[in-house]
Formats: C-alpha cells, structure tokens, sequence
C-alpha cells in the first residue's frame, strides 16, 4: 500500500525537526528488526510540553509518524501527552499510513515515554 | 515535470518499434499459431521469426529457443526441469548466494525435494571465485547455475569460465541473463553456456513474456502439460503479440549495442564520479570496471534507502532503494549481505539503472539534486547518536 497525501506531506515538510539546545529531557527509542532511530527533546513548564523537537534515521513513515506526534504532544499536559499511541498517530494520517509501517515505524510514543524519565530523572537530582 | 526513469534494472520503457511490430497480431493476425488457416499460420510465422531473432541474438540455433511467461519461469524450467530429469546421473546443484531469488526460491524448493544444494560465496565486488566452483563440484553435480550479471549491484561474472568448470565436470550450465541482454555481449557457444534464461521487459520488450535457451540434446522436464506448444517443453497457446514484442525488442538491443553500451557507460561514470565527488560518506557497491553498463548502486551513512527514494521521486527521479524497507517481514538485501555490508549500512542504499533512453542531460539533473536530498535527510537524522560507519565496503 503507498503512503497517503499527509504521509507525503509529513515527510516532505517535517515539523519540529533538530536537536534542542536546552531540554528538560531527551529520549532515544529504536526499533531492532531494522534499526530505525528517533530522539525526542522536550521543554517542560508546569508539567506541559511547551516545546518539543526531534530528530529520525529511518524510511518516510518513521520521519512522518514523529512530525506527526510532536504536532500532537505540543501544548499538552505529560499526562495527557503519554496517552498518545502508535494507533492514534497512525489514524491521523487519515489511513494514509501503510499497516504494516504502524508497528515498526511509529516508535515516537516510546522515545517521549524515555524523554519524560529522562525530565522526571533531572528534576530529582 | 520532466520525470527521469532510472530504475530500468526493475523494467524498462516499452520502446515504440516494438508496440508497433506487437500490434497487429493483437488486432488483425489474432490467430492461434497451431490452426490451419491464414491467422494461424501469419501468428505461426510471426512467432518463428521471433524465434530466430532471439537465438541470433545470443549465438544460438532457433530450434533451441523456448518462449515463455518470463525470466522467473525460464529460471524455474532450466533449474526443475535439469534437476528432475538427471536424477539417475546425481542430485547435486552449485548456484550462488547472490542469485535471483527466481533461482535461490527453486533451489530452496528443490533442497526439501531432496537435492543438495551449494550455494557459493562471492568476494565484496560480488564476483564468483571459478576456484570455489572447482573446490564444490563433485561427481553427482548436474547443474551449475550462476547468473551472467547481478540485478542490485551489476557485477558481471564470467560465465565463460565458470560455464568450462561445470562441463569438466560433467555438469550442465545454467545462466540467467535477465540483466545482460544489450548490455554484455553473450555466445552460448564460447561461453560454454547450456541453458540461458531472458526475460522482454528488461530490454523494452512487454511484460509476461521471456525465453528459455537450451541446448539442443538436452531434455528437460516441463513445468506445464497440455497441448505440446514449444517442443512439449511449455504447453499453453503462445502469446503470439508478447513474443513478436520480446523479438523485435532483442532485434533492435542488438542492431544498437555498441552505441548503447558506449553511451550508458559515459552516463554510468558521470554518475558514479558525480555522486562520489559531491557527497560526503557516500561508496559505491558491486565492481568498479566489471560492473553492467547500466548500474550504479551506492551506500550513504546516516540516510535510509526508502526515505531517500521517495525524496527523489518527489524532485521527479525514479530510482530503487538497494535494499528492503522497514516492515517487520523485510530482510536486509541478501546480494548486500553477501558482500558484506552490515545490516544497519545496507539500509542506506541507493540504485540507479539505466537504459539506452537515459541521457547525460538526466544524469546532471540528478546530479544537480542528490546532494540537497542527502543533506536534508542528514538534518534529519540524530548523527552523533548512530554508530560510526566503516570507511570501506561495510
């Protein structure tokens, strides 16, 4: 199955993307089988993702699904953000998303689930 | 947009001649070539000029040449058919890892059907070693298999010397040389060649059509039964239209090879020292000299193979990605793995095929682009979080 228009247009024109000098927290997540990549940065203010950036080694799908999601985290409360999954990123492309890519490619949800340990972590210390 | 097609090692561009020749006998001479009347005997007559247009081509008698469905189907009828055939004489087959998986597939089969089968290395330019063929060849070795040329990294083997080993040996020789037709020059009587498989639509020929070179003397076992059509060998009623196509399409390969090989070759170079040149962690896979005229297959750090096609495609460029995409079934390329590029190097992969329909003009044009296209993708990519590459082949 091809990749739908808002996967072209993800991939084409990918929001967020770069290392965030700065950040409350990073997390790195990757995907055995194939060895996609993706790290997530946040800002944290008053348990909110104010900002949220990243960076992908991977095909369209895992550049897309990650613009995607840090369109879907900004402005959202930690909580409110960690209940984002792969099927919600997945469904916003408006079935645009291969089925097969969803399993393997949208690893975004778990470098955030890192990225926030990694805030949690910081704040402790 | 002017859309380039550089992807010609997967199909290429029917040419208009051959829609041209194909065309009457899809709407006037509709007849099927075994009737008594005119329509059968002008699709009778189409398909044996066809017939002696493709053993010119490669050295061969015409009484010597099977039509069928494609290159996987002569593939599978010169390996099966060879194999069940010779079974009192040994059960013994020498092919190689890099291999179509037309060819890997049936030897797989064959293996649980009892064969044993040895599947030779290759060096990291993706050449068979005729010393490793010497070493495996054993006194119940029927068949050795080893295509003339590789579809992902165009290393050219030689199949003369390859084909003489397996005849000291005893055993027949099978090449496929789906990707060598126009582009390297093959004699199934100096290159000690007994069966040889090709395939139309790798040369501008239609799809679902291809043929099958064998030897005269040599008798194999069909795959498909029924009416006799093509010596017994492939019953069905022939695909008069897709033949004729297949037959001018190989006319017009070889009436021009010179030229095509001479020009693809310079556009070939101009993209290889282009791309080198002008992108930094970048190699280039397979042989630098014994390489098909048409083929430059490369690897770059940091940058995955899909994201990287698609990228071209969007600036109007059609070209493949070396190696499998991220889905859970996928495996790394085999032909990479064989010459020994790691798993996470063999992702970043790129492979650009021509045809003689290329120009240099298009060679700049993706010149002018990949750059840009890499670097966008590096921007991309948390670099200093993957693991450093090797300078070389891995």
């Amino acid at each position: 199955m091809p990749y739908g228009p808002k996967v072209i247009e993800h991939f084409t024109r990918p929001r967020n993307v770069g290392e965030m000098k700065g950040a409350d927290g990073v997390g790195k997540a990757s995907n055995d089988t194939d060895g996609d990549v993706v790290v997530i940065y946040i800002k944290v203010v008053d348990d909110r993702v104010v900002d949220v950036s990243f960076q992908t080694f991977g095909c369209a799908a895992a550049i897309a699904s990650t613009s995607m999601f840090t369109e879907m985290v900004k402005g959202k409360t930690i909580e409110d953000a960690l209940k984002i999954d792969k099927q919600m990123v997945a469904g916003a492309f408006e079935e645009g998303m291969p089925a097969n890519k969803v399993e393997c490619s949208i690893i975004a949800p778990d470098a955030l689930k890192e990225a926030v340990a990694d805030y949690r972590q910081k704040r402790i210390h | 947009m002017q859309r380039i097609y550089f992807d010609n090692s997967a199909t290429t561009r029917p040419d208009p001649k051959v829609l041209e020749a194909m065309r009457p006998y899809l709407d006037q001479w509709y007849g099927n070539a075994s009737s008594l009347h005119v329509f059968g005997r002008e699709s009778f007559n189409a398909l044996e000029e066809a017939r002696r247009r493709t053993s010119k081509a490669i050295g061969a008698q015409v009484r010597e040449i099977i039509f069928t469905s494609g290159g996987t189907e002569s593939d599978n009828l010169a390996i099966q058919g060879t194999a069940f055939t010779n079974l009192a004489k040994g059960n013994h087959i020498i092919t190689s890892v890099i291999e179509h998986h037309a060819v890997l597939k049936t030897c797989q089969y064959l293996e649980r059907q009892g064969f044993r089968v040895t599947y030779l290395p290759v060096n990291p330019e993706g050449e068979v070693e005729p010393e490793s063929l010497k070493s495996a060849m054993t006194k119940e070795t029927i068949l050795v298999s080893i295509m003339a040329a590789n579809n992902e990294i165009g290393t050219i083997q030689d199949v003369r010397e390859l084909g003489g080993i397996a005849h000291e040996g005893g055993a027949l020789f099978h090449t496929d040389a789906v990707q060598s037709i126009g582009k390297v020059p093959l004699d199934v009587q100096r290159d000690n060649i007994d069966l040889l498989a090709i395939s139309a639509h790798k040369f501008h020929g239609p799809k679902g059509v291809g043929a099958l070179y064998v030897r005269k003397g040599i008798s194999l076992r069909p795959l498909v039964y029924g009416g006799g059509q093509e010596r017994g060998l492939r019953s069905s009623t022939e695909n008069v239209p897709g033949i004729v196509g297949l037959g001018k399409a190989i006319e017009i390969c070889m009436a021009e090879m010179d030229d095509s090989v001479n020009r693809m070759t310079s556009i070939r170079d101009r993209i290889i020292q282009g791309t080198l040149s002008s992108v930094e962690g970048c190699y280039l896979n397979g042989h630098k000299v014994r390489r098909l005229c048409n083929n430059a297959h490369f690897r770059f750090d940091y940058v995955e193979g899909e994201a990287l096609v698609l990228s071209l495609d969007i600036k109007g460029i059609a070209a493949s990605t070396g190696s499998a995409c991220s889905s859970r079934d996928s495996e790394t390329s085999h032909v990479l793995k064989a010459i020994g590029v790691r798993n996470e190097h063999a992702r970043g992969s790129l492979r650009l095929s021509l045809s003689r329909m290329n120009s240099m003009e298009e060679a700049e044009r993706y010149l002018e682009a990949i750059p840009e296209v890499i670097s966008r993708l590096r921007a991309i990519s948390p670099v200093s979080m993957l693991s450093k590459p090797s300078a070389t082949g891995g």
